[in-house]
Protein backbone atom coordinates (compact mmCIF):
# COMPACT_ATOMS: atom_id res chain seq x y z
CA UNK A 1 0.00 0.00 0.00
CA UNK A 2 1.51 3.69 -0.86
CA UNK A 3 2.38 5.46 1.99
CA UNK A 4 0.63 8.92 1.58
CA UNK A 5 3.20 11.87 2.88
CA UNK A 6 1.86 15.38 3.11
CA UNK A 7 4.70 18.45 3.26
CA UNK A 8 3.25 21.41 4.71
CA UNK A 9 4.75 24.44 3.55
CA UNK A 10 4.97 27.95 4.01
CA UNK A 11 5.51 31.15 1.42
CA UNK A 12 6.95 33.54 3.69
CA UNK A 13 9.63 36.88 2.63
CA UNK A 14 12.74 36.63 2.48
CA UNK A 15 14.60 37.30 5.90
CA UNK A 16 17.31 39.12 3.94
CA UNK A 17 15.14 41.75 2.73
CA UNK A 18 13.64 44.58 4.81
CA UNK A 19 10.86 43.07 6.53
CA UNK A 20 7.00 44.77 7.60
CA UNK A 21 4.21 45.10 9.00
CA UNK A 22 1.84 46.04 7.01
CA UNK A 23 -0.97 48.77 8.42
CA UNK A 24 -3.67 46.03 9.24
CA UNK A 25 -0.79 44.44 11.63
CA UNK A 26 0.09 41.59 9.08
CA UNK A 27 3.37 40.29 7.73
CA UNK A 28 3.30 42.92 5.05
CA UNK A 29 3.85 40.95 1.92
CA UNK A 30 4.05 43.23 -1.04
CA UNK A 31 7.76 44.85 -0.07
CA UNK A 32 9.59 41.67 0.32
CA UNK A 33 10.21 38.68 -2.42
CA UNK A 34 8.62 35.90 -1.20
CA UNK A 35 10.33 32.02 -1.00
CA UNK A 36 9.44 28.65 0.43
CA UNK A 37 10.43 28.83 3.87
CA UNK A 38 14.09 27.81 3.89
CA UNK A 39 13.06 25.53 7.35
CA UNK A 40 10.24 23.92 5.12
CA UNK A 41 13.11 22.71 2.41
CA UNK A 42 13.98 20.46 5.19
CA UNK A 43 10.79 19.04 5.26
CA UNK A 44 10.27 18.40 1.88
CA UNK A 45 14.06 16.58 1.67
CA UNK A 46 12.88 14.10 4.55
CA UNK A 47 10.09 13.56 2.96
CA UNK A 48 11.88 12.71 -0.45
CA UNK A 49 14.02 10.80 1.31
CA UNK A 50 11.48 8.29 3.07
CA UNK A 51 9.62 8.59 -0.16
CA UNK A 52 12.79 6.35 -1.71
CA UNK A 53 13.13 4.42 1.09
CA UNK A 54 9.34 2.59 0.94
CA UNK A 55 8.54 0.58 -1.75
CA UNK A 56 5.93 2.84 -3.16
CA UNK A 57 5.21 6.32 -1.62
CA UNK A 58 3.52 9.80 -2.66
CA UNK A 59 4.59 13.22 -2.01
CA UNK A 60 1.89 15.88 -1.65
CA UNK A 61 3.23 19.34 -0.44
CA UNK A 62 0.88 21.47 0.75
CA UNK A 63 0.67 25.59 1.35
CA UNK A 64 -2.28 27.77 2.91
CA UNK A 65 -1.01 31.07 1.50
CA UNK A 66 -2.15 34.08 -1.25
CA UNK A 67 -1.45 33.86 -4.97
CA UNK A 68 2.12 33.99 -4.81
CA UNK A 69 2.21 31.17 -2.37
CA UNK A 70 2.47 28.72 -5.31
CA UNK A 71 5.78 29.93 -5.84
CA UNK A 72 6.59 28.31 -3.31
CA UNK A 73 4.95 24.66 -4.14
CA UNK A 74 6.73 25.33 -7.39
CA UNK A 75 9.93 24.82 -5.45
CA UNK A 76 9.27 21.77 -3.40
CA UNK A 77 7.88 20.43 -6.92
CA UNK A 78 11.01 21.05 -8.56
CA UNK A 79 13.22 19.61 -5.92
CA UNK A 80 10.72 16.15 -6.43
CA UNK A 81 7.53 15.75 -4.79
CA UNK A 82 4.91 14.42 -6.55
CA UNK A 83 2.28 16.69 -6.28
CA UNK A 84 0.83 20.03 -4.89
CA UNK A 85 -2.58 21.57 -2.97
CA UNK A 86 -2.55 25.64 -2.82
CA UNK A 87 -5.17 26.50 -0.05
CA UNK A 88 -6.34 30.15 -0.72
CA UNK A 89 -9.36 32.61 0.12
CA UNK A 90 -9.46 36.04 0.20
CA UNK A 91 -10.79 35.40 3.80
CA UNK A 92 -7.78 33.57 4.95
CA UNK A 93 -5.72 37.11 5.70
CA UNK A 94 -4.69 37.16 9.10
CA UNK A 95 -5.31 33.95 9.76
CA UNK A 96 -3.16 33.23 13.05
CA UNK A 97 -1.26 30.08 14.26
CA UNK A 98 -4.76 28.32 15.28
CA UNK A 99 -6.97 28.99 12.31
CA UNK A 100 -3.84 28.14 10.30
CA UNK A 101 -3.62 24.76 11.74
CA UNK A 102 -7.75 24.10 11.41
CA UNK A 103 -7.07 25.06 7.66
CA UNK A 104 -4.67 22.69 7.45
CA UNK A 105 -5.71 19.69 9.70
CA UNK A 106 -8.70 19.57 7.70
CA UNK A 107 -6.91 19.87 3.62
CA UNK A 108 -4.60 17.38 4.94
CA UNK A 109 -7.44 14.96 5.86
CA UNK A 110 -9.31 15.89 2.31
CA UNK A 111 -6.20 15.19 0.82
CA UNK A 112 -5.79 12.02 2.87
CA UNK A 113 -2.25 11.02 4.72
CA UNK A 114 -0.06 8.59 6.91
CA UNK A 115 2.21 11.11 7.30
CA UNK A 116 2.68 14.59 7.49
CA UNK A 117 5.86 16.72 7.63
CA UNK A 118 6.39 20.29 8.52
CA UNK A 119 9.46 22.05 9.32
CA UNK A 120 10.76 23.27 12.83
CA UNK A 121 9.12 27.18 12.50
CA UNK A 122 8.11 29.49 9.84
CA UNK A 123 11.21 32.09 9.45
CA UNK A 124 8.49 34.70 9.68
CA UNK A 125 6.10 33.93 12.74
CA UNK A 126 9.13 32.17 14.04
CA UNK A 127 6.28 30.62 16.67
CA UNK A 128 6.87 26.50 16.28
CA UNK A 129 3.32 25.40 17.25
CA UNK A 130 1.34 24.57 14.39
CA UNK A 131 2.67 20.59 14.05
CA UNK A 132 1.85 20.10 17.48
CA UNK A 133 -1.73 21.78 16.91
CA UNK A 134 -1.83 20.08 13.81
CA UNK A 135 -1.27 16.57 15.38
CA UNK A 136 -3.78 17.60 18.30
CA UNK A 137 -6.29 18.80 15.88
CA UNK A 138 -5.89 15.33 13.55
CA UNK A 139 -5.85 13.39 16.92
CA UNK A 140 -2.58 11.67 15.78
CA UNK A 141 1.12 11.16 17.54
CA UNK A 142 3.71 14.38 17.67
CA UNK A 143 6.70 13.58 16.65
CA UNK A 144 8.25 16.43 16.36
CA UNK A 145 11.54 18.49 16.45
CA UNK A 146 14.15 15.60 14.54
CA UNK A 147 17.31 16.34 13.87
CA UNK A 148 16.79 12.77 12.25
CA UNK A 149 13.64 10.36 11.18
CA UNK A 150 13.01 7.06 9.84
CA UNK A 151 9.61 4.95 8.68
CA UNK A 152 9.80 1.63 8.53
CA UNK A 153 6.44 -0.70 8.53
CA UNK A 154 4.34 1.33 9.78
CA UNK A 155 6.56 3.02 12.53
CA UNK A 156 8.38 6.28 13.04
CA UNK A 157 11.45 6.61 14.62
CA UNK A 158 13.32 10.04 15.37
CA UNK A 159 16.04 11.68 17.56
CA UNK A 160 15.10 15.03 19.61
CA UNK A 161 17.86 17.22 21.05
CA UNK A 162 16.61 18.91 23.61
CA UNK A 163 17.79 21.42 26.21
CA UNK A 164 18.43 18.82 28.89
CA UNK A 165 18.68 15.19 26.97
CA UNK A 166 18.48 13.72 23.18
CA UNK A 167 15.65 11.31 22.97
CA UNK A 168 14.90 8.85 20.94
CA UNK A 169 11.05 9.02 19.85
CA UNK A 170 8.98 6.64 18.43
CA UNK A 171 4.99 6.32 16.97
CA UNK A 172 2.68 4.41 14.67
CA UNK A 173 1.68 6.04 11.37
CA UNK A 174 -0.41 8.30 11.07
CA UNK A 175 1.56 10.90 12.94
CA UNK A 176 2.84 14.68 12.36
CA UNK A 177 6.76 14.47 12.10
CA UNK A 178 8.64 18.12 12.11
CA UNK A 179 12.47 18.10 11.18
CA UNK A 180 15.11 20.82 12.45
CA UNK A 181 17.82 22.40 10.02
CA UNK A 182 20.01 19.55 11.94
CA UNK A 183 18.15 17.05 9.82
CA UNK A 184 20.46 17.07 6.40
CA UNK A 185 20.85 19.40 4.01
CA UNK A 186 18.53 19.85 1.59
CA UNK A 187 18.73 18.94 -2.39
CA UNK A 188 19.16 21.91 -5.57
CA UNK A 189 16.25 21.29 -7.67
CA UNK A 190 18.00 19.90 -10.85
CA UNK A 191 17.48 21.44 -14.60
CA UNK A 192 15.41 18.31 -14.97
CA UNK A 193 13.52 18.86 -11.55
CA UNK A 194 12.60 22.43 -12.24
CA UNK A 195 11.69 21.40 -16.40
CA UNK A 196 9.46 18.01 -14.52
CA UNK A 197 7.46 20.48 -12.03
CA UNK A 198 5.63 22.80 -14.80
CA UNK A 199 4.01 19.61 -15.71
CA UNK A 200 2.93 18.12 -12.15
CA UNK A 201 -0.87 19.05 -10.74
CA UNK A 202 -1.41 22.12 -8.26
CA UNK A 203 -4.62 21.95 -7.11
CA UNK A 204 -6.75 25.00 -5.65
CA UNK A 205 -9.03 24.69 -2.92
CA UNK A 206 -11.19 27.55 -1.15
CA UNK A 207 -12.42 27.60 2.22
CA UNK A 208 -15.54 26.25 0.77
CA UNK A 209 -13.97 23.07 -0.36
CA UNK A 210 -12.70 22.53 3.19
CA UNK A 211 -15.67 23.18 5.10
CA UNK A 212 -14.34 25.66 7.34
CA UNK A 213 -16.46 28.21 9.37
CA UNK A 214 -15.56 32.03 8.41
CA UNK A 215 -15.50 32.71 11.49
CA UNK A 216 -12.36 31.15 13.16
CA UNK A 217 -9.76 32.22 10.34
CA UNK A 218 -9.14 35.56 9.21
CA UNK A 219 -8.16 38.69 10.69
CA UNK A 220 -11.48 38.75 12.65
CA UNK A 221 -11.73 35.59 13.91
CA UNK A 222 -8.03 35.63 15.02
CA UNK A 223 -7.23 34.23 18.55
CA UNK A 224 -4.85 37.00 19.14
CA UNK A 225 -5.24 40.41 18.44
CA UNK A 226 -1.53 42.67 17.23
CA UNK A 227 -2.41 46.32 19.01
CA UNK A 228 0.60 47.85 17.73
CA UNK A 229 4.28 47.26 16.08
CA UNK A 230 7.05 49.96 16.55
CA UNK A 231 10.51 49.57 14.57
CA UNK A 232 12.92 49.22 17.10
CA UNK A 233 15.16 52.03 17.25
CA UNK A 234 18.40 51.13 15.20
CA UNK A 235 21.32 50.54 17.89
CA UNK A 236 23.42 53.77 18.37
CA UNK A 237 26.76 53.54 16.42
CA UNK A 238 29.35 52.28 18.92
CA UNK A 239 32.78 52.51 19.37
CA UNK A 240 34.77 50.94 16.61
CA UNK A 241 38.89 50.56 16.99
CA UNK A 242 41.33 49.09 14.75
CA UNK A 243 43.96 46.42 16.63
CA UNK A 244 47.22 48.25 17.11
CA UNK A 245 48.64 45.41 19.68
CA UNK A 246 46.15 46.67 22.44
CA UNK A 247 42.96 45.80 20.89
CA UNK A 248 42.10 43.10 23.93
CA UNK A 249 43.07 45.38 26.54
CA UNK A 250 41.26 48.32 24.75
CA UNK A 251 38.19 46.09 25.03
CA UNK A 252 39.19 45.11 28.64
CA UNK A 253 38.74 49.07 29.56
CA UNK A 254 35.55 49.19 27.72
CA UNK A 255 34.18 46.30 30.18
CA UNK A 256 35.44 47.92 33.21
CA UNK A 257 33.96 50.98 32.27
CA UNK A 258 30.70 49.63 31.71
CA UNK A 259 31.44 47.19 35.36
CA UNK A 260 31.31 43.46 33.42
CA UNK A 261 34.89 43.46 35.15
CA UNK B 1 -7.27 38.85 43.06
CA UNK B 2 -7.45 36.25 40.04
CA UNK B 3 -5.16 33.36 40.17
CA UNK B 4 -2.94 32.90 37.12
CA UNK B 5 -0.94 29.15 36.58
CA UNK B 6 2.35 29.27 35.76
CA UNK B 7 3.98 25.99 34.26
CA UNK B 8 7.28 24.64 36.18
CA UNK B 9 10.05 24.19 34.59
CA UNK B 10 12.49 22.05 36.72
CA UNK B 11 14.70 18.53 36.43
CA UNK B 12 14.20 16.37 39.13
CA UNK B 13 12.96 18.68 41.73
CA UNK B 14 15.47 21.68 40.95
CA UNK B 15 13.04 24.99 39.75
CA UNK B 16 14.95 26.27 36.73
CA UNK B 17 15.28 30.02 36.47
CA UNK B 18 12.99 30.91 33.78
CA UNK B 19 10.11 29.92 36.00
CA UNK B 20 11.07 32.00 38.73
CA UNK B 21 11.14 35.00 35.96
CA UNK B 22 7.83 33.88 35.07
CA UNK B 23 6.32 33.80 38.49
CA UNK B 24 7.42 37.58 38.84
CA UNK B 25 5.31 38.64 36.00
CA UNK B 26 2.41 36.42 36.76
CA UNK B 27 1.84 38.51 40.18
CA UNK B 28 1.92 41.50 37.94
CA UNK B 29 -1.58 39.73 36.52
CA UNK B 30 -3.07 38.04 39.30
CA UNK B 31 -1.43 35.35 41.79
CA UNK B 32 0.47 32.60 41.02
CA UNK B 33 -0.80 29.12 41.14
CA UNK B 34 2.52 26.57 39.97
CA UNK B 35 1.80 23.46 38.01
CA UNK B 36 5.00 21.15 38.82
CA UNK B 37 4.70 17.46 36.96
CA UNK B 38 6.81 14.46 37.04
CA UNK B 39 9.82 12.94 38.85
CA UNK B 40 10.64 15.39 41.88
CA UNK B 41 7.03 17.79 41.65
CA UNK B 42 6.81 17.76 44.94
CA UNK B 43 10.29 19.29 46.00
CA UNK B 44 9.45 22.36 44.06
CA UNK B 45 7.48 23.87 46.20
CA UNK B 46 9.34 25.88 48.47
CA UNK B 47 11.28 27.88 45.42
CA UNK B 48 8.04 28.27 44.28
CA UNK B 49 6.61 29.51 47.31
CA UNK B 50 9.62 31.76 48.10
CA UNK B 51 9.19 33.45 44.51
CA UNK B 52 5.39 34.09 44.74
CA UNK B 53 3.69 30.59 44.44
CA UNK B 54 0.61 30.55 46.70
CA UNK B 55 -0.33 27.21 45.43
CA UNK B 56 1.74 24.44 44.02
CA UNK B 57 -0.06 21.57 42.23
CA UNK B 58 1.92 18.39 41.68
CA UNK B 59 1.59 15.37 40.00
CA UNK B 60 3.74 12.80 39.65
CA UNK B 61 3.68 9.99 37.08
CA UNK B 62 6.12 7.60 34.63
CA UNK B 63 3.85 9.04 31.79
CA UNK B 64 5.71 12.69 31.83
CA UNK B 65 9.06 11.19 31.12
CA UNK B 66 7.62 8.20 29.00
CA UNK B 67 5.77 9.87 26.21
CA UNK B 68 6.01 12.96 24.56
CA UNK B 69 4.25 16.47 25.18
CA UNK B 70 0.88 15.13 25.70
CA UNK B 71 0.64 13.83 29.46
CA UNK B 72 1.51 17.51 30.31
CA UNK B 73 -1.22 18.85 28.14
CA UNK B 74 -3.40 17.10 29.82
CA UNK B 75 -2.20 17.49 33.35
CA UNK B 76 -2.40 21.11 32.37
CA UNK B 77 -5.41 21.46 30.99
CA UNK B 78 -6.47 19.61 34.51
CA UNK B 79 -4.92 22.74 36.27
CA UNK B 80 -6.87 25.09 34.25
CA UNK B 81 -10.66 23.31 34.75
CA UNK B 82 -9.49 23.16 38.61
CA UNK B 83 -8.50 26.44 39.13
CA UNK B 84 -10.41 28.81 36.05
CA UNK B 85 -7.37 31.14 35.75
CA UNK B 86 -7.00 34.52 34.00
CA UNK B 87 -3.78 33.33 32.12
CA UNK B 88 -1.79 30.34 31.76
CA UNK B 89 2.29 31.08 31.14
CA UNK B 90 4.62 28.39 30.07
CA UNK B 91 8.41 28.98 29.40
CA UNK B 92 9.17 29.44 26.20
CA UNK B 93 11.45 26.50 25.66
CA UNK B 94 10.82 24.22 22.33
CA UNK B 95 8.50 22.04 24.47
CA UNK B 96 6.93 24.57 26.26
CA UNK B 97 5.93 25.93 22.87
CA UNK B 98 4.08 22.75 22.20
CA UNK B 99 2.29 22.54 25.24
CA UNK B 100 0.95 25.69 25.25
CA UNK B 101 -0.14 25.42 22.02
CA UNK B 102 -1.68 22.56 22.34
CA UNK B 103 -3.51 23.45 25.44
CA UNK B 104 -5.11 26.72 24.16
CA UNK B 105 -6.69 24.68 21.19
CA UNK B 106 -8.06 22.54 24.04
CA UNK B 107 -9.45 25.37 26.12
CA UNK B 108 -10.66 27.55 23.40
CA UNK B 109 -8.03 30.19 23.51
CA UNK B 110 -5.48 32.03 21.83
CA UNK B 111 -1.94 31.82 22.28
CA UNK B 112 1.09 34.03 22.02
CA UNK B 113 4.19 32.73 21.71
CA UNK B 114 7.84 34.17 22.57
CA UNK B 115 7.24 37.18 25.12
CA UNK B 116 9.67 39.36 26.19
CA UNK B 117 7.50 41.13 28.97
CA UNK B 118 4.35 40.95 30.61
CA UNK B 119 1.94 44.21 31.64
CA UNK B 120 -1.74 43.75 33.05
CA UNK B 121 -3.99 45.56 30.46
CA UNK B 122 -7.71 46.06 30.15
CA UNK B 123 -8.34 43.59 27.97
CA UNK B 124 -6.22 40.92 29.51
CA UNK B 125 -2.73 40.75 29.54
CA UNK B 126 -0.48 42.41 27.44
CA UNK B 127 2.81 40.75 25.62
CA UNK B 128 5.59 42.33 24.50
CA UNK B 129 7.19 40.34 21.36
CA UNK B 130 10.42 41.19 19.26
CA UNK B 131 9.41 40.16 15.32
CA UNK B 132 11.63 39.35 12.56
CA UNK B 133 14.68 39.42 13.80
CA UNK B 134 14.37 41.59 16.37
CA UNK B 135 13.75 44.66 14.25
CA UNK B 136 10.32 45.37 15.67
CA UNK B 137 8.52 45.16 18.90
CA UNK B 138 4.73 44.12 19.06
CA UNK B 139 2.25 44.17 21.85
CA UNK B 140 -0.56 41.39 21.55
CA UNK B 141 -2.82 39.76 23.63
CA UNK B 142 -5.49 36.91 23.68
CA UNK B 143 -8.46 38.11 22.03
CA UNK B 144 -10.62 34.61 23.05
CA UNK B 145 -10.28 32.46 25.65
CA UNK B 146 -7.71 32.30 28.59
CA UNK B 147 -4.47 33.69 27.20
CA UNK B 148 -1.79 30.89 27.21
CA UNK B 149 1.37 33.21 26.65
CA UNK B 150 4.92 31.19 26.92
CA UNK B 151 7.74 33.84 27.91
CA UNK B 152 11.00 34.14 26.98
CA UNK B 153 14.07 33.35 29.43
CA UNK B 154 15.57 36.49 30.60
CA UNK B 155 12.19 38.58 30.37
CA UNK B 156 12.19 39.76 33.77
CA UNK B 157 14.42 40.01 36.91
CA UNK B 158 13.80 36.94 39.76
CA UNK B 159 12.26 38.40 42.30
CA UNK B 160 11.63 36.85 46.08
CA UNK B 161 8.04 37.46 47.30
CA UNK B 162 7.37 34.91 49.71
CA UNK B 163 3.76 33.18 49.71
CA UNK B 164 2.18 29.99 51.09
CA UNK B 165 2.97 27.60 48.64
CA UNK B 166 0.68 25.15 49.45
CA UNK B 167 1.22 21.98 48.12
CA UNK B 168 -2.13 20.23 46.16
CA UNK B 169 -2.25 17.20 44.34
CA UNK B 170 -3.52 17.47 41.08
CA UNK B 171 -6.10 14.87 39.79
CA UNK B 172 -5.07 14.06 36.31
CA UNK B 173 -6.54 11.90 34.09
CA UNK B 174 -4.47 10.54 30.91
CA UNK B 175 -5.97 11.47 27.54
CA UNK B 176 -5.87 8.69 24.86
CA UNK B 177 -3.58 10.54 22.92
CA UNK B 178 -0.95 10.37 26.31
CA UNK B 179 0.79 7.68 24.94
CA UNK B 180 0.88 8.44 21.52
CA UNK B 181 4.66 9.11 21.25
CA UNK B 182 6.70 7.09 22.96
CA UNK B 183 10.81 8.21 24.53
CA UNK B 184 12.55 5.22 23.93
CA UNK B 185 15.87 6.38 24.86
CA UNK B 186 17.15 9.14 26.53
CA UNK B 187 21.05 10.18 26.75
CA UNK B 188 21.23 13.77 29.35
CA UNK B 189 23.50 16.46 27.82
CA UNK B 190 26.87 16.72 30.16
CA UNK B 191 27.17 19.45 32.29
CA UNK B 192 29.71 21.40 31.34
CA UNK B 193 29.97 23.60 34.67
CA UNK B 194 29.11 27.19 32.99
CA UNK B 195 25.98 28.82 33.13
CA UNK B 196 23.18 27.85 30.28
CA UNK B 197 23.04 29.96 27.74
CA UNK B 198 19.45 31.17 27.59
CA UNK B 199 20.15 32.20 31.39
CA UNK B 200 23.36 33.17 31.44
CA UNK B 201 24.50 37.24 32.43
CA UNK B 202 27.56 37.54 29.44
CA UNK B 203 27.59 35.37 26.75
CA UNK B 204 30.81 35.10 24.42
CA UNK B 205 30.21 33.30 21.25
CA UNK B 206 32.71 32.79 18.42
CA UNK B 207 31.67 31.80 14.38
CA UNK B 208 33.56 30.23 11.37
CA UNK B 209 36.44 32.99 12.21
CA UNK B 210 37.68 31.06 15.26
CA UNK B 211 38.71 28.00 12.62
CA UNK B 212 38.84 24.48 14.33
CA UNK B 213 37.19 22.78 17.26
CA UNK B 214 40.74 23.37 19.02
CA UNK B 215 40.67 26.72 18.51
CA UNK B 216 37.19 27.06 20.52
CA UNK B 217 39.76 26.55 23.66
CA UNK B 218 40.24 30.39 22.96
CA UNK B 219 36.73 31.06 23.48
CA UNK B 220 35.81 29.31 26.16
CA UNK B 221 39.13 30.44 28.21
CA UNK B 222 37.45 33.83 27.61
CA UNK B 223 34.32 33.17 28.65
CA UNK B 224 35.64 31.50 31.42
CA UNK B 225 37.49 34.49 32.63
CA UNK B 226 34.05 36.43 32.73
CA UNK B 227 31.79 33.92 34.29
CA UNK B 228 30.06 33.30 30.87
CA UNK B 229 28.28 30.35 28.26
CA UNK B 230 29.70 29.96 25.40
CA UNK B 231 28.42 30.21 22.11
CA UNK B 232 28.36 29.40 18.64
CA UNK B 233 27.46 30.86 14.69
CA UNK B 234 25.70 28.28 12.90
CA UNK B 235 28.88 27.88 10.94
CA UNK B 236 31.13 26.92 13.51
CA UNK B 237 28.81 24.14 14.61
CA UNK B 238 27.63 22.74 11.31
CA UNK B 239 31.49 22.78 11.06
CA UNK B 240 31.22 20.61 13.83
CA UNK B 241 33.59 22.88 16.02
CA UNK B 242 30.67 22.68 18.66
CA UNK B 243 28.00 21.04 19.77
CA UNK B 244 24.25 22.42 18.14
CA UNK B 245 23.26 22.81 21.68
CA UNK B 246 25.36 26.07 22.05
CA UNK B 247 24.05 27.74 18.93
CA UNK B 248 22.82 31.02 18.38
CA UNK B 249 20.36 32.55 16.46
CA UNK B 250 17.18 31.35 14.68
CA UNK B 251 17.27 28.32 14.76
CA UNK B 252 19.64 27.66 17.74
CA UNK B 253 19.01 29.61 21.23
CA UNK B 254 18.20 33.43 21.34
CA UNK B 255 19.72 34.98 24.30
CA UNK B 256 19.20 38.41 25.89
CA UNK B 257 22.32 38.78 28.39
CA UNK B 258 23.92 41.54 29.65
CA UNK B 259 26.76 41.06 27.58
CA UNK B 260 27.43 39.39 24.47
CA UNK B 261 30.76 39.29 23.01
CA UNK B 262 30.84 37.96 19.19
CA UNK B 263 34.38 36.42 18.02
CA UNK B 264 34.91 36.13 14.25
CA UNK B 265 30.85 36.01 13.26
CA UNK B 266 29.82 38.41 10.32
CA UNK B 267 26.86 38.84 12.06
CA UNK B 268 24.22 37.35 9.24
CA UNK B 269 20.27 38.47 9.60
CA UNK B 270 19.74 34.83 11.25
CA UNK B 271 22.64 34.85 13.61
CA UNK B 272 21.10 38.43 15.06
CA UNK B 273 17.83 37.02 15.35
CA UNK B 274 19.11 35.13 17.92
CA UNK B 275 21.43 37.73 20.05
CA UNK B 276 19.95 41.66 19.12
CA UNK B 277 18.13 42.08 22.23
CA UNK B 278 21.73 41.59 24.24
CA UNK B 279 21.84 44.75 26.46
CA UNK B 280 25.76 45.34 25.49
CA UNK B 281 27.33 43.84 22.00
CA UNK B 282 30.56 43.46 21.51
CA UNK B 283 32.35 42.22 18.49
CA UNK B 284 35.88 41.05 17.08
CA UNK B 285 36.22 40.30 13.59
CA UNK B 286 39.02 41.15 11.11
CA UNK B 287 36.85 42.91 8.49
CA UNK B 288 35.78 46.35 9.37
CA UNK B 289 32.62 45.71 6.90
CA UNK B 290 30.99 42.56 9.04
CA UNK B 291 27.34 43.85 9.75
CA UNK B 292 27.81 42.68 13.18
CA UNK B 293 29.64 46.11 13.49
CA UNK B 294 26.66 47.28 13.14
CA UNK B 295 25.42 46.07 16.28
CA UNK B 296 27.98 47.02 18.53
CA UNK B 297 28.91 49.04 21.24
CA UNK B 298 32.56 48.40 21.26
CA UNK B 299 34.26 46.96 18.24
CA UNK B 300 37.82 45.99 17.85
CA UNK B 301 38.76 45.37 14.39
CA UNK B 302 41.10 42.88 14.63
CA UNK B 303 42.61 39.44 14.71
CA UNK B 304 40.70 37.46 17.22
CA UNK B 305 43.78 34.96 18.00
CA UNK B 306 45.66 38.18 18.93
CA UNK B 307 42.81 40.02 20.51
CA UNK B 308 40.74 37.66 22.54
CA UNK B 309 43.69 35.90 24.71
CA UNK B 310 44.87 39.38 25.46
CA UNK B 311 41.86 39.82 26.11
CA UNK B 312 41.29 37.07 28.78
CA UNK B 313 44.63 37.92 30.06
CA UNK B 314 43.52 41.30 30.99
CA UNK B 315 40.07 40.25 32.38
CA UNK B 316 42.07 37.71 34.89
CA UNK B 317 44.72 40.67 36.03
CA UNK B 318 42.01 42.96 36.88
CA UNK B 319 39.72 40.49 38.36
CA UNK B 320 42.99 39.29 40.73
C1 LIG C 1 17.07 29.02 7.71
C2 LIG C 1 18.41 29.45 8.25
C3 LIG C 1 18.61 29.44 9.61
C4 LIG C 1 19.85 29.84 10.15
N1 LIG C 1 20.00 29.83 11.50
C5 LIG C 1 21.16 30.31 12.03
C6 LIG C 1 21.35 30.37 13.45
O1 LIG C 1 20.50 29.96 14.25
N2 LIG C 1 22.51 30.86 13.92
C7 LIG C 1 23.51 31.32 13.10
O2 LIG C 1 24.55 31.76 13.62
N3 LIG C 1 23.36 31.25 11.77
C8 LIG C 1 22.22 30.75 11.21
N4 LIG C 1 22.10 30.67 9.86
C9 LIG C 1 23.31 30.91 9.02
C10 LIG C 1 23.62 32.36 8.78
O3 LIG C 1 22.94 32.79 7.62
C11 LIG C 1 25.15 32.53 8.55
O4 LIG C 1 25.55 31.66 7.51
C12 LIG C 1 26.01 32.22 9.78
O5 LIG C 1 25.50 32.91 10.90
C13 LIG C 1 27.44 32.62 9.52
O6 LIG C 1 28.26 32.28 10.61
P1 LIG C 1 29.61 33.07 10.88
O7 LIG C 1 29.31 34.49 11.11
O8 LIG C 1 30.35 32.33 11.93
O9 LIG C 1 30.42 32.84 9.52
P2 LIG C 1 30.81 33.86 8.38
O10 LIG C 1 29.62 34.56 7.86
O11 LIG C 1 31.65 33.11 7.43
O12 LIG C 1 31.66 34.93 9.14
C14 LIG C 1 32.92 34.67 9.72
C15 LIG C 1 33.48 35.99 10.17
O13 LIG C 1 34.68 35.76 10.86
C16 LIG C 1 35.62 36.79 10.54
N5 LIG C 1 36.96 36.24 10.77
C17 LIG C 1 37.59 35.24 10.10
N6 LIG C 1 38.78 34.98 10.63
C18 LIG C 1 38.95 35.83 11.67
C19 LIG C 1 39.98 36.06 12.62
N7 LIG C 1 41.09 35.33 12.64
N8 LIG C 1 39.82 37.03 13.52
C20 LIG C 1 38.68 37.77 13.54
N9 LIG C 1 37.66 37.60 12.68
C21 LIG C 1 37.80 36.64 11.76
C22 LIG C 1 35.32 37.12 9.09
O14 LIG C 1 35.73 38.44 8.80
C23 LIG C 1 33.79 36.96 9.03
O15 LIG C 1 33.14 38.18 9.28
C24 LIG C 1 20.89 30.27 9.29
C25 LIG C 1 20.68 30.28 7.92
C26 LIG C 1 19.45 29.88 7.39
C27 LIG C 1 19.25 29.92 5.91
N1 LIG D 1 0.40 28.79 5.98
C1 LIG D 1 1.02 27.61 6.06
N2 LIG D 1 0.94 26.72 5.03
C2 LIG D 1 1.57 25.52 5.11
N3 LIG D 1 2.31 25.13 6.16
C3 LIG D 1 2.44 25.97 7.20
C4 LIG D 1 1.80 27.25 7.22
N4 LIG D 1 2.12 27.85 8.39
C5 LIG D 1 2.91 27.00 9.07
N5 LIG D 1 3.12 25.86 8.37
C6 LIG D 1 3.91 24.67 8.76
O1 LIG D 1 4.14 24.67 10.16
C7 LIG D 1 5.52 24.78 10.47
C8 LIG D 1 5.72 25.62 11.72
O2 LIG D 1 5.17 26.90 11.54
P1 LIG D 1 4.97 27.96 12.73
O3 LIG D 1 4.30 27.26 13.84
O4 LIG D 1 4.14 29.04 12.11
O5 LIG D 1 6.35 28.43 13.10
C9 LIG D 1 6.15 25.34 9.20
O6 LIG D 1 7.50 25.00 9.09
C10 LIG D 1 5.28 24.70 8.12
O7 LIG D 1 5.68 23.37 7.87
Amino acid sequence: MSLRIVVTVKYVPDATGDRHFADDLTVDRDDVDGLLSELDEYAVEQALQIAEDADDAEVTVLTVGPEDAKDALRKALSMGADKAIHVEDDDLHGTDAIGTSLVLAKAVEKAGYDLVISGMASTDGTMGVVPALLAERLGVPQVTLLSEVSVEDGTVKGRRDGDAASEQLEASLPAVVSVTDQSGEARYPSFKGIMAAKKKPVESWDLGDLDVDAEEIGLEGAWTKVDSATERPARTAGTIVKDEGEGGKQLAEFLASQKFI
Amino acid sequence: MAEVLVYVDHVDGAVRKPTLELLTLARRVGEPVAVALGNGAGDTAATLAEHGAVKVLTHEAAEYADYLVVPKVDALQAAVEAVSPAAVLVPSSAEGKEIAARLALRIGSGIITDAVDLEAGDEGPVATQSAFAASYTTKSRVSKGTPVITVKPNSAAVEAAPAAGAVEALAVTFSDQATGTKVTGRTPRESTGRPELTEAAIVVSGGRGVNGADNFSIIEALADSLGAAVGASRAAVDAGWYPHTNQVGQTGKSVSPQLYIANGISGAIQHRAGMQTSKTIVAVNKDPEAPIFDLVDYGVVGDLFDVVPQLTDEVKTRKG
